[in-house]
């Protein structure tokens, strides 16, 4: 075990942290347009890359998604390589055609890979020149996806950071959520907020590019997933402000974000009570419910979707589990730090991955519950522990209040469904 | 470069993996950038193994590229090697590593590593999955086969079967079946759950049954060259290849070409009198070339239906795919541009699609029912029972799943007849599949449900009206035609539409009435 002797740390914050290098099970950044090009509905993705790209795309999620999707890759060839002005040739006339036969698209992200990276083709400025090309209609941005830049949800992090340098300005007051949420959770937030009086609302990603949100040195915004750094960033060098808070994962995660959105707009104690007294009840009996099989149980996370800090702190303080490892593929302090206030020190905290040694310490371990990647659940379930997949997380709506229980369900399944097999003789 | 969207074959290193992830006391090790290491779900999830793909990837970033990336691979080498003891190392590059030019073997072969370590060159950018399996399984049977005393007894090697294969698991037991029945004993099985140290005896055999050339087709030959085993051209799949196989096996080897046959069930299901609305049936055929060229000979001679399209995407067989649609009388269709397949299938209209996971999305989007007979895989291909394509209970497996997607013959006629029926109408769909039943309302529902798993969420997805055109833009249905048009069953429906605005396009007819439509049923009139 790689836990520290004795710890001087009294939350998780000031926990030291298990740096690891070394082979990574994790996904890069372009499965991230998997639903990233279903929110934005006039958006195309066009990764740049190889074969290995597209067939990423078409495996990560398993799922085929077969009404022509509002993404492709552009496979780089032999004769790509050899002459990078050759390239850039090919990728507007293979743009041309694209936006000649999709004539809905309004934005299109021209998505760096591996390769494209590599060779050093500049994406950047094929973005520009094809802007010129095709404005008014299509304005072209740029980000990066590879594997060699981000991993996994890092990916939306840097579709949603390279939109903010083009927002339009704006000296309104207002509030911006950030984040690509499933329609009915998204729509809860704002309910919710909008029944406290805050308002105007505005969310990024818009679901089509003319709604896009304004942003200024008025601006206010909270982060709806804690893997947004960049964007954070770039909002701020806008002038906009961010409120921190615990994400919106659980009762508890839910009510401390809306506090401090609340706090900040002058909510008065008694309008955040009405609103949120039935919601919140709701949510107790919910989680009470579906967290039954996890009390008591002990939970591993390897690193994935970035979610894993904010989950572990759900799992600990609304479920009753205890966290053993808490594994993140980078940690952002600034993000999840009043997440990570909220845990007692305690359980491992690893940045980064060297697999073969994580899965040593989750056998020594044997954790009830272990959260991980698709390539690694079946393995461990044959080695007759118990897993949850993390991709599942991400696409599932989790946050806020009313998802509170199918949060804490989506754990507990797997558990209770080894306890309901019932696959040898009766003796 | 070239748009693409879907794919039938991913990169040659996931061919590698196929090979590695098949045999056993194999290891691979991979230069390659985080997010490559995807590919192990396909493993893990598609083909539900419970063990990791042996596979380890140095996953270099972006940070190391100006750095030591060649000591990153030793490092993931020694690591592999310590960890893992396997009897070989395989070691290669995916397409970014390729790009950096760092020289795996080369690599590796300094380190002295005390066990084969077999190099490989796969080019990322101008070859695809098909050819990694290939040119792996090739590479390993030339680095580790090389001639041994043969056999006593008359032994043959099963090559070409392996990960990710579709029904690769169960046409093995079913070869081995035939093989038995004709007193022939298997030496190796290679890849699948082969070792490299099975390999080095693959040279005791007297023939190789080359079950998927795809896949093994280079090894065979070099087998052929440098062991003297001669090997099969002959697929087992469907009753006449199968019967032809065994008089291949025989007349290589000198023997009886002994069969039982107890438990071939297919010609007498063919024959017998329900199967009569089969006749005809018009069918398009793509997927791989092995069982491309099974299918399109069972579907005509077998099954009775009519062949009205085939080709396959694995362009290393176009030659004999070619070959095969001439005897055909058509012209095969060569690509691996799934939206070139559908505008083929949409173009022929055919009754039913015999193709891969592609293929059965496209079926669903035109309305044509669709048996799936080849990779690439989905979950669904790989059934807990025994379920093979090859030999007599493959031939039985495949009259139960290619008629399962079509409505039943008199259930044809039930449905035309009572087709204003409340429940038992066209739209109703065939009774025996949940699928058409109708949809439960989805609106004011999460866009992810409880019950849906990732795998499914978007197979729901409305289609795009963009593409979903069927191109009748300046013919006009009048309301009476269009109403007969409603009276023709679903399954057709589609059909009679064509014909009759081709019929009416070659006459210069714009306004289509219950005469042109009946002018051109007579007209199309088989």
């Amino acid at each position: 075990m790689n836990r520290p002797a004795s710890i001087p740390a009294a939350t998780c914050r000031d926990a030291p942290i298990l740096k690891e290098r070394g082979q990574r099970e994790v996904f890069c950044g372009l499965t991230g347009i998997i639903w990233l090009h279903r929110k934005m509905q006039d958006a195309f993705f066009l990764v740049v890359g190889s074969r290995t790209c597209a067939h990423l795309l078409q495996s990560a999620a398993g799922v085929m998604i077969f009404a022509e999707p509002r993404f492709g890759t552009a496979i780089l060839e032999e004769t790509d390589l050899a002459g990078l002005a050759d390239a850039n040739d090919e990728l507007d006339r293979e743009v041309g055609r694209l936006l000649s036969r999709r004539p809905d698209i309004k934005q299109l992200f021209l998505v760096g890979s591996c390769p494209s990276e590599v060779i050093k083709l500049d994406l950047a400025r094929a973005a520009e020149r094809l802007t010129q090309i095709h404005a008014p209609h299509v304005r072209v941005l740029n980000y990066s996806g590879s594997g060699i830049e981000t991993t996994f949800t890092q990916g939306e992090d840097a579709c949603l950071a390279s939109m903010v340098p083009v927002l339009p300005g704006t000296e309104a007051r207002e509030l911006l959520l950030v984040g690509a949420l499933p329609d009915v959770v998204e729509d809860q937030a704002v309910g919710l907020l909008s029944k406290m009086g805050i308002g105007p609302i505005r969310v990024l990603p818009a679901p089509r590019s003319a709604q896009a949100p304004g942003v200024g040195p008025n601006t206010v915004f909270a982060c709806l997933q804690p893997f947004l750094g960049d964007t954070a960033a770039a909002l701020e060098r806008r002038g906009a402000r961010m409120i921190q808070a615990p994400f919106p994962f659980g009762e508890e995660g839910t009510t401390l974000w809306l506090r401090a959105i609340a706090d900040t707009f002058g909510v008065d104690d008694a309008t955040f009570e009405a609103v949120t007294a039935a919601p919140r009840a709701r949510a107790r009996t919910a989680i009470a419910n579906a967290s039954e099989h996890l009390r008591g149980k002990s939970v591993f996370f390897m690193p994935d979707s970035q979610l894993e800090i904010p989950l572990a702190r759900f799992l600990t303080r609304e479920c009753g589990m205890e966290a053993i490892e808490i594994g993140q593929p980078f940690i952002h302090k600034g993000l999840v730090g009043p997440d990570l206030d909220l845990m007692p020190a305690g359980p491992t905290i690893s940045e980064g991955q060297d697999v073969d040694h994580q899965l040593d310490r989750v056998r020594a371990a044997r954790p009830d519950l272990t959260v991980c990647g698709l390539g690694l659940a079946n393995p461990l379930e044959a080695e007759g522990l118990t897993t949850k997949w993390a991709i599942e997380l991400v696409f599932t709506p989790v946050h806020f209040y009313d998802q509170a229980g199918d949060l804490a369900g989506l754990f507990s399944r797997p558990l209770r469904r080894r306890d309901l097999l019932k696959l040898e003789a009766a003796e | 470069m070239k748009l693409t969207v879907w794919t039938y074959e991913g990169p040659p290193h996931v061919g590698a993996m196929r090979v590695a992830t098949a045999m056993k006391g194999l290891h691979y090790v991979l230069h390659a950038p985080q997010g490559d290491t995807y590919a192990d779900l396909l493993f893990t999830m598609i083909e539900r193994r419970g063990h990791r793909p042996p596979v380890s990837y140095t996953t270099f970033e972006g940070r190391d590229l100006g750095e030591d990336t060649a000591g990153l691979f030793k490092r993931a080498c020694q690591d592999a090697y310590d960890r893992f003891q396997p009897q070989a190392l395989i070691v290669g590059a995916s397409c970014t590593a390729e790009l950096i030019q760092d020289d795996p073997g080369g690599l590796a072969e300094t380190m002295a590593l005390p066990v084969p370590v077999i190099a490989l060159e796969l080019p990322s950018y101008q070859r695809k999955e098909n050819f990694g399996t290939d040119e792996t399984f090739y590479q390993l049977v030339k680095a580790l086969a090389h001639p041994v005393e043969k056999t006593p007894e008359i032994t043959a090697n099963l090559i070409g079967p392996l990960a990710l294969g579709f029904r690769h698991r169960d046409d093995i037991e079913e070869v081995k079946g035939l093989l038995y029945e004709m007193g022939i004993g298997i030496n190796v099985v290679a890849p699948f759950d082969a070792t490299p140290e099975d390999l080095t005896r693959l040279g005791a055999a007297h023939v190789n049954v080359l079950m998927y050339p795809e896949h093994a087709e280079t090894a065979a030959r070099h087998m052929e060259r440098t062991l003297g085993i001669p090997f099969t051209k002959t697929v087992p799949i469907g009753v006449g290849a199968t019967h032809d196989f065994v008089a291949e096996m025989a007349r290589i080897c000198g023997i009886e070409p002994k069969k039982d046959m107890s438990r071939l069930r297919q010609p007498w299901w063919s024959k017998s009198v329900d199967s009569t609305y089969l006749t005809g049936k018009r069918v398009f055929i793509f997927g791989d070339a092995t069982h491309v060229q099974a299918a399109a000979r069972i579907a005509r001679d077998e099954m009775g239906f009519e062949v009205v399209g085939l080709g396959c995407y694995n362009r290393e067989f176009a030659r004999p795919i070619r070959a095969l649609a001439k005897a055909f009388g058509l012209e095969a269709l060569i690509t691996d541009d799934y939206l070139e397949v559908e505008k083929a299938i949409e173009d022929a209209a055919p009754e039913m699609i015999l193709g891969t996971q592609m293929e059965r999305h496209i079926g669903k989007r035109l309305g044509i029912p669709c048996a799936v007979i080849s990779a690439p895989v989905h979950v669904q291909d790989f059934p807990a029972r025994y379920s093979p394509q090859m030999g007599w209970e493959g031939a039985n497996v495949i009259f139960d799943t290619w008629i399962h997607p079509l409505v039943m013959g008199l259930e044809e006629h039930l449905l035309s007849m009572f087709r204003e029926d409340f429940e038992f109408h066209d739209a109703a769909g065939a009774s025996h599949h949940g699928g058409h039943a109708p949809r439960a309302s989805q609106g004011g529902q999460p866009p992810v449900s409880e019950a849906d798993s990732p795998r499914d969420i978007y197979e729901t997805e409305k289609q795009d009206p963009a593409i979903a055109d069927t191109g009748s833009d300046v013919m006009v249905w009048l309301a009476d035609a269009e109403r007969e048009l409603k009276k023709i069953p679903f399954f057709v429906r589609g059909k009679a539409r064509r014909n009759t605005e081709k019929f009416a396009a070659e006459r210069g007819v714009t306004q289509i009435s219950v005469d042109t439509l009946y002018e051109a049923k007579a007209h199309y009139a088989r």
